[in-house]
C-alpha cells in the first residue's frame, strides 16, 4: 500500500484559448480523478475540442495550466506521451496500410505497451489483421483509432466524439472496449454529443458552453435537479439537461 | 524490427508501392522523356543545311548553284511565309536573288551563321571563284558529344530533383490534411524520426530510378558512361539527400494540394530552365552565373555531366557535392525548425 496521495489523472485551472476575436475556451476550469470517466458534453463550437486539445498537449492555452498524471506540458511532455492515449476527432489514417501495419508503427512508438494480437483482440478487429485500412467500414476505422490510442497501454484515453456518424450496433462495440479499459483502471476523457453515450459511460459529465462549464456532475445529479419531465410516465433523460441548459436553437459548425 | 525509424520508413515505403501512378512517374518517366527528345534532336554532324530562296529574276542560276552544292538542301519560300520559315527553323537562311544577292538570316542563331558560311561559299564558287587549296577532311566521331549524351545526365538529375521533391512534398501534405501528422505528434514519436523516413523512404528507390534511364541511354541509345558506378552511386545520392531536404522545407507549412503544388512549381520550373537539363548554362549572362551555379540542380547536373560522361571521379565533383550537401542540411534542419504538424 502507498502511502502518497496520487495527483488527479487531469488539472486544469482556468484555461484560456483565443482566436482572434473568438474566445474558444474561457476561463475552464476542471480535474478528473483516477479511473473515472469524464465527458465533456456542448453543442458544436462550445469549445470541447479545444479544452481537449489543450488537455492532450497539442494546443498551447493563451492563460492557465494543465496538469496531467502530475506531470506538466511544459517540462514533462516526453514522459506524458509515453502514458496517454489519444484519439483525434478527424484522423483518417494511411489507407493503404494494412490494420496490422498501422498497429505496428503505432506500438512501435511507446517503451511499453500491448502487443499487436492483444490490440487486435482488444478492439475485435481480429479479423481485418491483413485489411487495408481504406477498406474499413466507418465503426471499424474508430476502433482501429481507439486500438492505436491504447497501443502504449495508457493510463489515461482522451477520445474525441469516438462514436459520431457511427451505427448502433458499432457504438455498442466501442464502448464495450472503453469499459475494459476502465475496468483495468484506465482513466477516460471524452467528448460527445450524445447523451446517451455520456449517460453509460461516464462517471461525471461537464457540459460546456460558450468556452465555460455550465453544469457539472454525476448524469444522475444533473438529472435529478435540472430536469423537469413533461410527461409523468418518462423518466428524464440528460437530453433534457442539455437542451435546458443550452438552448434550443441550432448551432452551426 | 519496432524501431519506430524503421516502422516510419516502412509504412512510407508500402505506401508508396501501394500506389502505382507513383512508380510511373519515378521510373517510366524519364525513359519517355529520354527517347523523345532523341527523337527531337538527332546527332547534329550529318544533317544538311535547309536554306530557303526567294522568288526573283536570277532565282534559277542561284538555285542550280545551291543545288549543286553538298550539305544544302534549298526549299521555294513564298514572301508571306518567309517570317514564319525563319521563325520555325524550316530554313536557316532566305536567298533573295538580287545582284549581288542578299542573305536574310537572324545572325544571333548559330545554324544561320553556319548556313550564311555554305551559301557564301557554294555561290561564290559557283561565279567561278578559284579555290586556293581543297583541306583534308578526318572525320572523328567523339562518344558522348551528341546532344543525346549530353542530355540524359541532366534529365537524370531532373528526375532525382522532381521525384523527390514532387513525392516527399505530396505525401507530407496529405498526411496533413488527413490530420496524420496531429495524431503521430499525439503519440511520443519523435519528430525527427518521421522526417528521416521520409528521407530514407525516398531514397530506397534511387537506384532503380537511376539505373533503368541510365541503362537505356547506355544500351539503346548508346551513351558511353565514362565513370565508374561507384562515383555514379555516390553523386546521385548526395543529390538526392539534398532534394528530399529541400521538399521537407517546401511541404514544412503547406496546408493543402494546391499550396504546395505552387510552392514546388515556384523551386523545379527556374531550375529546369537555368541548371542545364536542356540547354548549357552558359547560354545565361555571366553576371547571373554565380547564382546559376550555386543552385542544387546545377550542381547535381554538373557533377553527372562530369562522372558519367568524363569519366570524372568523386574527388573531382567534391565542390558540387559540398553545395548539395549544404542545401541539403540547411533544408532539413529548417525544416525541422519550421514544420507545422498541428
Amino acid at each position: 500500500m502507498s502511502f502518497e496521495i496520487r495527483p488527479p489523472a487531469v488539472r486544469c485551472d482556468r484555461l484560456t484559448k483565443r482566436y482572434g476575436d473568438l474566445v474558444a475556451v474561457n476561463g475552464l476550469s476542471l480535474t478528473v480523478d483516477r479511473g473515472e470517466c469524464f465527458g465533456l458534453l456542448g453543442p458544436n463550437g462550445a469549445g470541447k475540442t479545444t479544452t481537449i486539445e489543450i488537455l492532450e498537449g497539442l494546443l498551447r492555452p493563451d492563460e492557465g495550466d494543465v496538469e496531467v498524471l502530475g506531470l506538466w506540458w511544459r517540462t514533462d511532455a516526453d514522459a506524458l506521451r509515453q502514458r496517454l492515449g489519444i484519439q483525434l476527432q478527424e484522423t483518417r489514417l494511411a489507407e493503404k496500410l494494412t490494420v496490422g501495419e498501422t498497429l505496428r508503427l503505432f506500438r512501435a512508438f511507446y517503451d511499453r505497451g500491448r502487443s499487436v494480437e492483444e490490440l487486435l483482440r482488444l478492439v475485435e478487429l481480429e479479423s481485418k489483421r491483413a485489411s487495408w485500412v481504406g477498406k474499413l467500414s466507418g465503426g471499424q476505422r474508430q476502433r482501429l483509432a481507439v486500438a492505436c490510442a491504447l497501443a502504449g497501454a495508457p493510463d489515461l484515453l482522451f477520445l474525441d466524439e469516438p462514436t459520431t456518424g457511427l451505427d448502433p450496433q458499432s457504438r455498442r462495440q466501442l464502448w464495450g472496449v472503453l469499459e475494459r479499459f476502465r475496468a483495468d483502471g484506465g482513466t477516460i476523457v471524452l467528448t460527445t454529443h450524445y447523451m446517451d453515450e455520456a449517460e453509460s459511460l461516464c462517471d461525471r459529465v461537464a457540459v460546456i458552453d460558450h468556452g465555460r462549464i455550465i453544469a457539472q456532475g454525476r448524469p444522475q445529479d444533473l438529472i435529478e435537479t435540472l430536469s423537469a419531465p413533461k410527461v409523468v410516465t418518462r423518466h428524464g433523460t440528460l437530453e433534457d439537461v442539455f437542451m435546458a441548459l443550452t438552448g434550443r436553437h441550432l448551432r452551426d459548425e | 524490427m519496432s524501431d519506430p525509424l524503421v516502422q516510419l520508413t516502412l509504412a512510407r515505403l508500402r505506401e508508396f508501392v501501394r500506389e502505382p501512378e507513383a512508380l510511373f512517374w519515378a521510373f517510366f518517366f524519364p525513359i519517355i522523356m529520354t527517347v523523345v527528345l532523341a527523337v527531337a534532336f538527332p546527332g547534329r554532324g550529318a544533317q544538311p543545311v535547309p536554306v530557303g530562296l526567294a522568288a526573283g529574276p536570277d532565282a534559277d542560276a542561284i538555285r542550280s548553284a545551291l543545288r549543286a552544292a553538298r550539305d544544302i538542301t534549298l526549299r521555294e519560300v513564298q514572301p508571306v511565309n518567309e517570317a514564319r520559315a525563319l521563325r520555325e527553323g524550316e530554313v536557316h537562311l532566305i536567298v533573295v536573288p538580287t545582284r549581288p544577292p542578299t542573305y536574310r538570316f537572324d545572325p544571333s542563331r548559330d545554324e544561320s551563321r553556319a548556313a550564311r558560311l555554305l551559301v557564301d561559299q557554294a555561290l561564290k564558287r559557283a561565279a567561278g571563284r578559284p579555290e586556293p587549296w581543297t583541306a583534308r577532311e578526318e572525320p572523328i566521331l567523339l562518344p558522348g558529344s551528341r546532344y543525346v549524351d549530353w542530355l540524359i545526365p541532366g534529365l537524370l538529375g531532373m528526375t532525382i530533383m522532381s521525384t523527390g521533391m514532387w513525392g516527399i512534398g505530396f505525401s507530407i501534405v496529405q498526411a496533413r490534411l488527413r490530420k496524420i501528422l496531429k495524431r503521430l505528434v499525439a503519440s511520443p514519436m519523435r519528430k525527427r524520426d518521421y522526417l528521416l523516413a521520409q528521407m530514407i523512404g525516398r531514397l530506397a528507390f534511387l537506384s532503380p530510378e537511376v539505373a533503368i534511364p541510365l541503362a537505356f541511354g547506355a544500351l539503346v541509345l548508346g551513351m558511353p558512361v565514362n565513370g565508374s558506378f561507384a562515383a555514379i552511386a555516390i553523386v546521385s545520392l548526395v543529390g538526392a539527400v539534398s532534394f528530399t531536404g529541400l521538399g521537407l522545407l517546401m511541404a514544412c507549412r503547406a496546408q493543402t494540394i494546391e499550396a504546395i503544388n505552387g510552392i514546388l512549381n515556384l523551386t523545379i520550373l527556374p531550375m529546369w530552365v537555368l541548371s542545364g537539363v536542356f540547354f548549357p548554362t552558359s547560354n545565361f549572362p555571366g553576371a547571373l552565373q554565380p547564382f546559376i551555379h550555386a543552385l542544387p540542380l546545377t550542381a547535381l547536373n554538373d557533377a553527372l555531366r562530369s562522372v558519367i560522361l568524363e569519366g570524372a571521379t568523386i574527388g573531382a565533383v567534391a565542390g558540387e557535392l559540398l553545395i548539395l550537401v549544404v542545401w541539403g542540411v540547411v533544408s532539413f534542419l529548417l525544416a525541422l525548425r519550421l514544420f507545422r504538424w498541428v
